[in-house]
């Protein structure tokens, strides 16, 4: 269910839509699922350690986002993960940031 | 999955007269349709001849903020008369309000839990009035995100205005939205229907330069050593520009999923449309992406390449962010993974 807004069954970011005909999906199988999921993660890392932020999947069905003082907060949907980044870390995630993409552009 | 067909426009634009030469076509002979007044009478409704159980009149009036529910329960309720056999129909055709932003209709067919398994968006046609399209989008933002959001663009009144208004009118369009194709009311049904549906066609950017763009002084370009080409317009009256991004190379789809995603949820409210092609890492077919606003739509893998080179292509229209920042970030972003840098 989802954290913040109740609806069953949420959970289908358009990055990973239930694999069916005509559809780009990598959710088609345990093992491609587990690859993406892995995949997603180190992406989703990379960024969020701009603000020292980290992200792990607890038991393969939900999301766990961690911060260097302890805080965590659980959710299901990856659509969560950049309100809840940012609300953990009390500052925005912008792309447009020029200071990220500074940032971004070093670690190359 | 059953696509919904969206059918929007300014008050007065001509989309019911447009909806009721479509329904008459075998093409949508087995439609259902909902139709979404604003007012107390739904005039459009009795404007149809073809008034049956298909047809179900929203009346809630505003499309934008309180009849996403009311759509939601009407797809349902269709849904359900259908698999009780007491309705039949192959696809959905939803007529909104003149003064609706078509998004929420958009995000209740992607996000609605029942019905993203039962629905798919059809595609958006947007009816534009040759006639007062400049008086509207100098003062309704609505005009704007719909014809922003438009898989095609029917322009309407061509009848009414000079040739040379409809040549400057289409060549605005084409500007705040390259990615729909522009028809006129008077062209066949055929034309306005064709390969509207996202993966079909209309999810590959139309734009092509050097064909479409002509001596225009608010086109400008600029290339790059990293094989990325950048070709923006901009509709200074509306604050308004769009562009594309052409990318040699794979891109790794996981890192570009992050990134955009992150991208509109920071300035989704500023981004009216995503729409594009992609060379996706491992993939031997592209990959057609399809977003407004917030929403991004099921990527659909397409079956065959367009003509062309085989080159990553995608198109934004924005409002009031900077074209070059976008294409830094992109770079930035996707240039993250090592296996990613292909180009």
């Amino acid at each position: 269910m989802c954290s913040l807004c109740g609806i069953l069954g949420c959970d289908d970011h358009w990055t990973n839509p239930i694999g069916r005909p005509g559809v780009y999906s990598r959710n088609t199988s345990s093992q491609s699922r587990r690859a993406e999921a892995a995949r997603r993660l180190k992406a989703a890392n990379k960024v969020l350690s701009y603000r020292r932020l980290s992200l792990n999947e607890w038991q393969g069905r939900s999301y766990v986002l961690t911060s260097p003082t302890g805080a965590s907060k659980v959710f299901d949907a990856l659509s969560h993960l950049w309100p809840e980044a940012e609300a953990m870390a009390a500052r925005g995630f912008d792309p447009l940031d020029e200071a990220l993409l500074d940032w971004m552009e070093k670690r190359r | 999955m059953t696509p919904v067909l969206l059918l929007t426009g300014f008050l007065g634009s001509g989309k019911t007269t447009l909806l009721q030469r479509l329904l008459a076509d075998p093409a949508l002979s087995d439609a259902a349709v909902l139709i979404n007044e604003f007012g107390e009478v739904g005039l459009d409704h009795q404007l149809l001849d073809r008034i049956d159980d298909n047809i179900v009149l929203l009346k809630s009036g505003c499309i934008c903020c309180t009849v996403r529910g009311e759509v939601a329960e009407a797809l349902q309720n269709l849904h359900s008369l259908r698999a009780r056999g007491e309705v039949s129909f192959a696809r959905v055709v939803i007529e909104t309000t003149g003064l609706a932003d078509p998004y929420p209709v958009l995000q209740t067919l992607t996000a609605h839990p029942v019905l993203r398994s039962h629905y798919a968006n059809g595609g958006v046609l947007t009816t534009v009035d040759a006639v007062n399209l400049d008086h509207q989008l100098r003062h309704r933002a609505e005009a704007l995100r719909q014809i922003a959001a438009a898989d095609r663009i029917v322009l309407t009144k061509t009848d009414l205005a000079e040739a040379a208004t409809v040549d400057r009118l289409s060549a605005r369009l084409g500007r705040i939205n390259p990615a729909a194709g522009i028809v006129t009311s008077l062209d066949p049904t055929e034309r306005i229907l064709a390969a509207l549906e996202p993966g079909q066609g209309a999810a590959a950017p139309v734009h092509v330069c050097d064909a479409g763009c002509g001596p225009d002084p608010d086109h400008d370009h600029d290339h790059d050593h990293r094989h990325r080409h950048h070709h923006a317009h901009h509709d200074d009256a509306l604050g308004v520009t769009s562009f594309s991004l052409v990318i040699d190379g794979a891109v790794d789809w996981t890192m570009f999923g992050m990134w955009l995603t992150l991208l509109l949820h920071k300035h989704g409210d500023r981004i009216f449309r995503v729409k594009g092609i992609l060379v996706i890492e491992g993939e031997d077919r592209p990959v057609a992406i399809h977003g407004v606003q917030h929403l991004v739509h099921a990527p659909t893998h397409m079956a065959t390449w367009p003509a062309g080179p085989r080159q990553s292509r995608i198109v934004f229209i924005l409002e009031n962010l900077d074209p070059e920042l976008i294409r830094r970030s992109f770079a930035a972003f996707t240039g993250l993974m090592p296996a990613r840098v292909a180009a």
